[in-house]
């Protein structure tokens, strides 16, 4: 697994399109996570806290029953569903906190869509006794009203977006803007693998815990790799450091599942790999799904967490140099994986991983039981009851 | 084209007035009504605006007029038509448009077309100067200029690199932040910002974000080479249209010009 070039770029993607303002702080951060990162003691508070505090490493489980019906493969989830919050959003803003407190920074900034990396956000926040600013959409605020009561209850001021689409697309800018006006004092604590240099290597860095971790349990238990690992990608955090334990293994496949929304004849869906063009948003240069004049269009997905036109960077390079492959999952079958899931498993899915279920489901059809489809199960799905 | 203007308003001992204007917002015949109307007062170089759905460096009044304009379908093809169209009558334009786009428009098809259209010379300001070389060579090869940003966070070394880099004039951002109405109180920084790059470069200064008054403009006159204004011009004839809002803009802009000259 590679770094990004001197520029910020894997391949073609990435690099660092933001206004002037933001440069030096994109400098200060990048000196300060490579230090960080060259450092044992920063990895050592890492790791203690993904242990005692987020309860770090999650388990791998068997799904024995959701899939017996097609397949004879053992189908194992990696269980980010059981990390304090919920979902894999914290061993990322866990290690931005850690490094904000090196850099001395006061006060913790986020962008959040459905409200999972505000709440993760807002958690280290009370943690570490940062004050925690959240910039989300008018309309996520009323889809997700739960997160945002626990994002107050953690002492966190949640800011309503009301500008363009009202969702993480607008939040995310705004939460740039903020930025620029408090870059002295601020730390933007980014939730995906998106944004300028070095966001996309750095959360990859952070989530990367989870394939580490995936691949040593996965040949303690079984004695083998998996054949396949499947996640869902939005922005693409979790898959990214799912894959980033098996990247270098050639004979793992890597598969990232995209929401489908409605179908991709349409535009209402967000599937910025397979039905996108390259472009530049966030800061960075990838896939987005925007207009033939360059205007990023509005997208749509049953699960907030990856309704999103963009996508990380090294997606777009592993897109282009088929290290992984994209694929989507609608709607409709997201919801009927989230249900059937729960009734056969006891576990339910977050919306956003119902998404890779649905897939490991259509992939275990094709697989036998010398293989192994390896599943990020990355948030619990509390958060979408009476959504579907 | 912009050497000539800056040269002009040194001999008339003045600085510089450099308006910004949405292009479309709410529609191109109002932009065109304005920009004749800002070229009748007296305006040297007019940015104007291309509408992006996703505009970073903008504070709420900017964004909120590329809404507008992109409501009506105005994109850069449009803009482009309409400083065509504004070759012989406006004062220089100079666009002011994000990367994107560009980027699928196609950066030497964008180079080419504004060449074309008669237009001075672009500034996109989420392209800084690391990612700057290939659309500054495409523009640069058509003599059009590329003026890039500095802004308070900008360690010295780097605004010189900036300023070297910069065709046309550099473009200094006057506070942290997005653009709108409103300068920091504390001068100190700019100014002292403003004097280190004197040091570094000859080319014109251009102060923007934040410039509203007539006392803004004097109190920057003995700093900068020019005064760009944004946020508070189109606060000034939002919700007007065709020659309304155009008078409302002569009205505006009066008193800015007149603050112009160096006591």
């Amino acid at each position: 697994m590679s770094a990004p070039d001197a520029r910020g770029y894997f391949g073609d993607f990435g690099g660092r399109f933001v206004p002037e303002v933001l440069i030096a702080a994109l400098d200060e951060l990048e000196r300060a996570m490579t230090a960080a990162f060259a450092d044992d003691t920063f990895w050592d508070e890492y790791h203690a806290v993904l242990r005692d505090f987020v309860g770090r490493p999650s388990p791998i489980y068997r799904a024995q029953r959701y899939a017996a019906d097609v397949s004879s493969v053992p189908l194992v989830m990696k269980r980010e569903d059981t990390n304090h919050t919920g979902a894999h959003k914290i061993n990322n803003t866990v290690g931005q906190a850690l490094l904000a407190r090196r850099m001395d920074k006061r006060r913790l900034l986020a962008e959040t869509g459905a409200g999972q990396h505000g709440v993760a956000t807002a958690t280290v926040g009370a943690k570490f006794g940062l004050p925690v600013d959240v910039y989300m959409g008018a309309r996520d605020i009323e889809r997700q009203a739960l997160n945002v009561e626990v994002m107050r209850l953690l002492g966190a001021e949640v800011h309503a977006v009301t500008s363009g689409t009202q969702t993480l697309k607008d939040a995310t800018n705004e939460a740039f803007r903020v930025w620029a006006q408090r870059v002295e004092d601020t730390f933007y604590v980014i939730g995906s693998v998106v944004g300028a240099h070095p966001y996309p290597f750095m959360v990859r860095e952070f989530q990367k815990v989870i394939g580490i971790e995936a691949r040593r349990q996965t040949l303690e238990r079984y004695g083998r790799l998996p054949s396949d690992v499947i996640a869902c990608v939005g922005g693409g955090s979790n898959a990214m450091g799912i894959f980033a334990g098996f990247v270098n293994d050639a004979e793992v496949k890597l598969w990232g599942v995209e929401a489908g929304g409605k179908g991709l004849d349409g535009e209402e869906h967000a599937a910025s790999l397979q039905a996108g063009s390259v472009g530049v948003l966030h800061g960075s240069r990838s896939y987005l799904l925007q207009s033939a004049e360059g205007q990023v269009r509005e997208t749509h997905s049953i699960s907030a967490g990856l309704d999103y036109p963009g996508v990380g960077p090294e997606h777009a390079f592993f897109k282009e140099s088929g290290r992984a492959t994209y694929v989507n999952v609608t709607d409709a079958q997201a919801i009927e994986a989230f249900h059937g899931f729960a009734r056969s498993e006891g576990i339910l899915p977050a919306l956003e991983s119902a998404h890779a279920i649905a897939f490991a489901r259509r992939l275990a059809a094709q697989r036998d039981a010398d293989d192994l489809i390896l599943v990020n199960l990355s948030g619990r799905g509390d958060k979408d009851i009476g959504r579907c | 084209m912009l050497g000539a203007v800056f040269e002009r308003a040194r001999r008339e001992k003045r600085l510089a007035f450099i308006p910004y204007v949405m292009a479309g917002d709410p529609d191109l015949e109002t932009t065109e009504a304005i920009l004749l109307a800002l070229t009748a007062a007296g305006a040297d170089i007019i940015e104007l605006g291309v509408p992006y759905s996703d505009p970073l460096a903008d504070g709420p009044t900017i964004a909120a007029a590329g809404q507008r304009a992109l409501r009506g379908a105005t994109h850069l093809r449009g803009v482009l038509a309409l400083a065509s169209q504004c070759r012989e009558s406006c004062a220089p334009i100079v666009l002011f448009t994000y990367y994107n786009p560009v980027y699928q428009f196609g950066v030497e098809r964008f180079a080419r077309d504004a060449a074309a259209a008669g237009v001075a010379g672009a500034i996109v300001p989420d392209v800084a100067l690391e990612e700057s070389a290939e659309l500054r060579g495409a523009l640069g090869a058509r003599e059009l200029a590329m003026p890039l940003l500095v802004a308070p966070s900008t360690p010295d070394q780097r605004a010189a690199r900036i300023a070297d880099a910069a065709t046309g004039f550099v473009y200094v951002v006057s506070r942290l932040g997005v653009t709108g109405a409103g300068l920091a109180p504390d001068f100190a920084p700019l100014r002292r910002q403003l004097a280190s790059l004197r040091e570094v470069t000859k080319k014109p200064l251009a102060v923007g974000f934040g410039v509203t008054s007539p006392q803004d403009v004097r109190n920057l006159g003995s700093l900068a080479d020019a005064v760009v204004v944004g946020s508070a011009l189109i606060d000034s004839y939002a919700g007007t249209r065709a020659q309304s809002a155009a008078a409302r803009v002569r009205d505006f802009v009066a008193p800015l010009i007149a603050a112009l000259p160096i006591s």
